[in-house]
């Protein structure tokens, strides 16, 4: 049989739903000579607007609704193993790390539903009021990818981030884009709505000073940041009071890392006649 | 009420002669010239240099206020973090203990307390005395009793104090943000080094006299005085391991920037323009009463005032006519009388402040209403004031006034009302007016603020989460979530 001649893939970013080139029309090269779109401010800014535009809907369904998708996400990544560990470079340590990834995805898909009653509290207040505090989503959450590991690091920080009901713009890893580029192909299917999750490749130089700041992200995971960067996104962020999150070890995996991106409302309610 | 019986016209001449009920300040001794509190003890500043403190109401100075310089500021520092070894180490019961005993302490020495913070601060001595100085005890017991009990609020993790925090409160409520500052400070096993305010440092001043009363381990809370320069000093050194600031956006801004990089732990209680929502099924009277409370209080010197109206279009008129009678009521006048509702503007700055955007307003068309009212002479004084006709781009629709100052705006539906209370920058605070429990809900639902009031408003009270979405700020005051703030989980 002659040999096969198979279809290669574009990897593209994903922004407002959509598989997208850059408006730049650029791409750079990435592990063994793959081209990835170079996003550009532009297609930064376009993330953020769709992530704006989707986080009224995203945030106001209800938590079984949210956890009902997170689960879908892990349904489409346990459908696409063999293809991330193959991304991963095969072996047993790629195998875990998918695992784990999607032991992510079920973990964080039990907790939309749950947060409020572990990190909300009803306050006796000295007063004939029913005072009770309750976790809200920040809003429009930008996320560095760290660069290690790749599928989990990012599943990690993404998964608690939407569990809150916040809208992602995610920064690839910049040496190692495919994993954040080709997970985006698991969310297009998951039944997150539009906006909800927009992935960027590209130069982070290029693309974290307008993130850091952007007037209408909320937060920032600055996972993936080198010291340096660290210290210069926080201050871009205080150009509208940003929060920016960087996750321990220990916060990974707990709730801790769902409220590290929400905010605590705290409501009035009389009581009376 | 009975005087919606009698037309408005006829009750705005009407002249309200009351006695003059002042409270007396006898009890009240104010050292000349104050010194730093630092390891426990009031010394003279390294600076060598001393700034006069105000009675906003008077412009008679009351006492010369030590100003800490980077030297000062370091011993305070060291103090503290000398202090901190032993401190967190206590064992938590007696930390409990010094906590509870500072509470009862503050209760036992209110009167003198509120006379002071009057003094100072030019609030009304009904405000300082039935708000501020309950509250801020209230808050010191409330912690008092987390201390023993900090394994139980945080599943899964053992707190850990953090070091020396450095802590800048503002000038509207001095002793009460002290209290939400260092109270829970101390309970998770802190050490503080506080800076009150320019214009209002006595009374933190009495508060280290009250932490000498209460045998607190020297070093443990430690009172810098000073203005920005020295509170910015206090941010930045090294070997604060934690950052609490109260005030303006705008300085809040700097802190976070000045801070970026060093790894600090920081939270931010910052401005507000929150909109007081009344729709049309609201209770009238109650509604009036709150929006009053909403932005008077306080001289509107509160962050989380109720600085924009936002009323549905079918009740402007009555409400309107009602809020008018209500303000030629209020009576401004000497702070420390019993009687008076408007006190002082608490500084000449503030004051020049608020007339600015006060004259921004008319110039860009608002219309301005204020009741007839005759100003003391002297001190620093300003009219409850309402504008109507504001349109949202207006700068007193838009900009945090800190002053008496309400912006009238209408709505006709309640997605209107979410749509305009939201379309602002900062996210502190709400008001709902409305006699629907459910309609309270779905409004509290969609405000992007921190603290939601319904059928009431500025209510405060030590077991609430107090704080900012957006660009009022982050981390929570106050309640379970205060804790957070001040502990690093392991």
């Amino acid at each position: 049989m002659p040999p096969r001649v198979e279809v290669r893939k574009t990897y593209k970013m994903y922004v407002g739903g959509e598989f997208v080139r850059s408006e730049s029309g650029r791409s750079f090269t990435a592990g063994e000579d793959v081209n990835v779109p170079r996003g550009s401010r532009k297609d930064l800014r376009d993330a953020i607007k769709a992530a704006r535009g989707a986080f009224g809907g995203w945030s106001r369904r209800t938590a079984m609704n949210r956890g009902q998708v997170l689960y879908r996400a892990a349904e489409m990544l346990d459908g696409r193993r063999s293809q991330f560990v193959e991304l991963l470079g095969g072996g047993r340590g790629a195998r875990r790390e998918v695992e784990r990834a999607i032991e992510a995805w079920v973990w964080y898909a039990g907790w939309t539903d749950k947060l409020a009653q572990v990190s909300g509290t009803v306050n006796p207040v000295a007063g004939p009021y029913f005072n009770f505090t309750l976790p809200e989503p920040t809003g429009v959450v930008g996320l560095v990818a760290p660069d290690r590991p790749e599928v989990l690091g990012l599943v990690q920080r993404l998964a608690p981030a939407l569990c809150g009901g916040n809208t992602v713009v995610a920064i690839a890893s910049e040496s190692r884009p495919l994993a954040a580029l080709t997970l985006a192909e698991v969310l297009a299917t998951s039944d997150f709505p539009a906006g909800v999750v927009n992935v960027l490749s590209g130069r982070r130089e290029e693309l974290l000073p307008w993130l850091a700041g952007h007037m209408d992200v909320n937060a920032i995971d600055a996972a993936g940041c080198t010291e340096e960067e660290l210290a210069a996104v926080e201050k871009a962020a205080a150009d509208n009071v940003k929060r920016v999150v960087r996750l321990s070890s220990r916060d990974l995996m707990s709730p801790y890392a769902v409220t590290a991106l929400m905010e605590m409302k705290t409501v009035w309610h009389p009581i009376g006649v | 009420m009975a005087l919606t019986a009698r037309p408005p016209s006829e009750l705005a001449g009407f002249e309200w002669e009351y006695v003059p009920a002042p409270e007396a300040r006898e009890i009240v001794k104010i050292a000349p010239r104050n010194g730093l509190y630092i390891g426990g003890r009031f010394l003279a500043p390294h600076s060598g240099k001393h700034f006069k403190t105000l009675n906003p109401a008077t412009e008679e100075p009351l006492a010369e206020i030590a100003e800490a310089d980077a030297v000062d500021v370091g011993r305070a520092v060291t103090a503290a973090g000398d202090a901190f070894r032993s401190w967190s180490r206590l064992e938590p019961a007696k930390r409990a203990r010094y906590i509870f005993r500072i509470s009862r302490l503050l209760q036992e020495r209110a009167r003198e307390l509120a006379v002071l913070e009057t003094l100072d601060g030019g609030k009304p001595i009904k405000e300082s005395r039935d708000v501020d100085m309950p509250l801020a005890a209230a808050h010191f017991f409330y912690y008092a009793g987390w201390a023993d009990k900090l394994e139980w609020a945080f599943p899964n993790r053992t707190p850990r104090p953090l070091g020396v925090a450095g802590q800048v409160i503002p000038w509207n409520f001095p002793l009460l943000m002290l209290a939400w500052k260092i109270a829970p400070a101390l309970a998770a096993g802190n050490t503080v080094v506080l800076k009150p305010a320019e214009t209002t440092s006595l009374s933190a001043l009495l508060f280290a006299e009250i932490c000498e009363q209460a045998d607190l381990p020297p070093g443990v809370v430690n009172i810098v005085t000073g203005a920005g320069q020295t509170g910015s000093l206090v941010v930045s050194h090294p070997e604060v391991r934690k950052v609490a600031f109260t005030g303006s956006t705008e300085v809040g801004k700097l802190i976070q920037r000045s801070l970026a990089g060093t790894g600090k732990h920081l939270t931010l209680e910052l401005g507000g323009k929150a909109a007081n929502i009344v729709f049309e099924d609201a209770p009238l009277d109650q509604a009036v009463e709150g929006i009053v409370n909403g932005i008077y209080f306080n001289q509107g010197h509160v962050c989380c005032a109720g600085s924009r109206l936002l009323v549905q279009e079918s009740i402007q008129e009555p409400l309107l006519e009602k809020l008018k009678l209500r303000l030629g009521t209020l009576r401004l006048g000497d702070p420390l009388d019993k009687n008076t509702d408007v006190g002082a503007i608490n500084s000449r700055q503030q004051l020049e402040k608020i007339q600015g955007l006060v004259e921004s307003g008319i110039a860009e068309g608002a219309e301005i209403y204020q009741p007839e009212c005759r100003l003391p002479e002297r001190g620093y004084w300003f009219p409850p004031t309402l504008f109507t006709g504001v349109s949202q781009s207006h700068r007193i629709a838009r900009e945090e006034i800190f002053g008496p100052v309400l912006s009238v705006l209408s709505f006709r539906t309640p997605e209107e009302a979410v749509e305009k209370a939201n379309n602002t920058p900062y996210g502190l605070s709400a008001g709902i007016w409305t006699d629907k429990g459910s309609r309270i809900l779905w409004m509290t639902q969609r405000m992007r603020a921190g603290v939601v009031w319904a059928n009431t408003y500025n209510r405060f009270d030590p077991s609430s989460p107090f704080g900012g979405y957006k660009e009022s700020g982050f981390g929570r005051e106050g309640g379970l979530h205060g804790l957070l703030p001040y502990v690093e989980l392991n």
